[in-house]
């Protein structure tokens, strides 16, 4: 896990990184840097990827991509943050299949943005009367009754 | 060449029993594409758990599935115990894995019971599910339920492992060594099932990378990782095991590592029940501290992985939940690509797909929303009631 951390702080030396314990360590890098790292982790490294999260913070958006070295089992998350009136992230669906539908979870609960998604479709509300302008994820989000007009 | 047409196989899944939807794509008998559509029974648990405390938390992941029941709420406690950097008690690891091992060998008994069922041998259904009771018979004993254990909480277990209980466990696992040996046997002698599993529905080694499936589904495929043995958790680290691991990618291999991973959880059991430990079963949590923590376990599916991020106080911020078969189903896209439709529903029952999990109730009635979350729950409340008056408690 040391060996991978070294190698990556080489490469990305503009990420924020942050060592919670021995199998966990959480980077932070720049927006227009997330496709080269997550290209390093998945490709040159061969790490699989668990999930991705996305938060609705004060700060902004944040988006996080879980990689799992199953080698020596250590969890890498990749977090980017986005402003809130400009909520893009680069899309990874092209290339990386795995992000696929959580990409397009994120935007249909959240309301991020995934610029270069193939096809970029509701994955849960699809075939209902879901309102796309409802993000139910955002701190914002009004309670269930009001907005069901009960 | 015949025209393209579509096979739908769902919204309601004929043999299943489960809410999704596969458009299939064939060109005569040829399955040339596939759309898979999810979202019939999103449940919004992400939503509500951070309108819960960390102590209710397990118990609303628990009813993410109930045939995951323990898997769920232990990488859930594990995010908890991850972001307070907590070691449990020692015997509060062995009752995990003696539980989460339990869980595995009904799970895949399920699956093989199912997998027989699918490819019109119910002899095989029946004959699993009827070895899979004596499981769920040691359940009942160990935490008072078949399904739903509530074994987990932040800092350790709930239940704990009685003297008098150890003999009919190990009772009970002799019994399923000899029967999961006798229906591997029957399972891959038998030529007509052979020729139903071998070369079917197979997923290359790099299209499991590309995809990241875990589990059975990663292992049947060559890709040897097993989050039991790449992260120590539990007692994994302290009790001797294998990875069973196949490299074809095809339904049989699923189904040889399944089998052969029940014997694995036998093993993995009987050497719990030697070497536990004598001691307290949990650690308190004072408080927990802003920050993040991920708790991951091997699910009978797969990796389950939960997220949560906290912010000091006692609900989490946001709890990222990621069942197994999120990452399997959809690797069904090139698995099923280039097989026959008869071959089709067994490579899409192979990952051994679970929806409520990967969906993780809301009622609609024209249209709109028909019960909101309390009126939900005083209607479990007022069934509860009229089971116990029924009862007579």
């Amino acid at each position: 896990m040391r060996e991978a951390e070294s190698k990556l702080r080489e490469r990305f030396p503009e990420a924020d990184y942050h060592r919670h314990n021995e199998n966990r360590l959480y980077i932070r890098v720049p927006r227009e840097r997330l496709t080269d790292a997550c290209r390093f982790l998945h490709q040159e490294r061969g790490m699989r990827l668990c999930i991705c999260t996305g938060i609705d913070t004060r700060e902004g958006f944040e988006v996080l991509y879980h990689f799992s070295d199953d080698d020596s089992g250590g969890l890498y998350t990749l977090k980017v943050v986005v402003p809130k009136d400009d909520p893009q992230v680069d899309s990874q669906a092209g290339w990386f299949p795995s992000t696929d539908w959580i990409e397009r979870e994120m935007h249909e609960l959240l309301g991020i943005d995934f610029p270069g998604h193939p096809d970029m479709q509701p994955l849960l509300t699809s075939d209902t009367d879901w309102n796309p302008d409802w993000k139910p994820l955002r701190r914002d989000y009004e309670r269930r009754a009001e907005k069901h007009g009960r | 060449m015949a025209g393209r047409r579509i096979v739908p196989i769902g919204p309601y899944h004929p043999l299943q029993e489960e809410p999704e939807f596969f458009k299939l794509v064939v060109e005569g008998e040829k399955v040339v594409d596939i759309e898979i559509h999810i979202g019939y029974n999103h449940r919004g648990h992400e939503f509500i758990s951070p309108e819960l405390t960390y102590d209710q938390v397990p118990f609303l992941v628990e009813r993410i599935c109930g045939i995951c029941s323990n898997s769920h709420p232990m990488a859930a406690v594990m995010a908890v115990e991850d972001i307070c950097n907590l070691e449990i008690p020692e015997r509060a690891k062995y009752l995990r894995t003696i539980v989460h091992e339990l869980e595995r060998i009904h799970s895949h008994l399920l699956w093989v019971g199912l997998a027989g069922h699918f490819i019109g041998y119910n002899t095989v259904w029946m004959w699993a599910w009827k070895y899979r009771e004596h499981v769920l018979e040691v359940f009942e004993m160990l935490v008072g339920n078949r399904n739903h254990y509530a074994m987990n909480k932040p800092g350790g277990v709930r239940h704990d492992l009685r003297p008098e209980m150890v003999k009919p466990i190990r009772d009970a696992m002799d019994l399923v060594e000899k029967k999961v040996w006798m229906l591997t046997k029957a399972v891959l002698d038998d030529p007509v099932i052979l020729s139903r599993l071998e070369g079917v529905g197979i997923l290359t080694r790099a299209q499991a990378l590309a995809y990241s499936t875990t589990g059975p589904t990663s292992r049947g495929s060559g890709v040897p990782w097993d989050v039991r043995r790449d992260e120590p958790h539990a007692a994994y680290g302290l009790v001797d095991w294998n990875v069973i691991c196949f490299p074809e990618g095809d339904v049989l291999a699923k189904t040889k590592v399944r089998m052969l991973e029940m014997i694995e959880s036998v093993k993995i059991i009987r050497q719990c029940l030697d070497r536990i430990p004598e001691g307290p079963i949990e650690a308190r949590i004072e408080e927990v501290p802003p920050g993040e923590g991920c708790g991951r376990t091997e699910a009978p599916r797969g990796e389950v992985f939960h997220y949560m991020r906290s912010d000091g106080t006692n609900r989490p911020l946001r709890h990222k939940v990621r069942a197994p078969s999120y990452m399997n189903i959809a690797s069904n896209k090139v698995a099923c690509v280039g097989g026959t439709i008869a071959d089709a529903a067994l490579t899409l029952a192979a990952v051994d797909p679970c929806y409520c999990c990967t969906e993780r109730m809301a009622a609609f009635e024209d249209g709109r929303l028909k019960y909101t979350w309390n009126e939900l729950l005083k209607l479990s409340w007022q069934k509860t009631e009229r089971v116990r008056a029924r009862m007579g408690r």
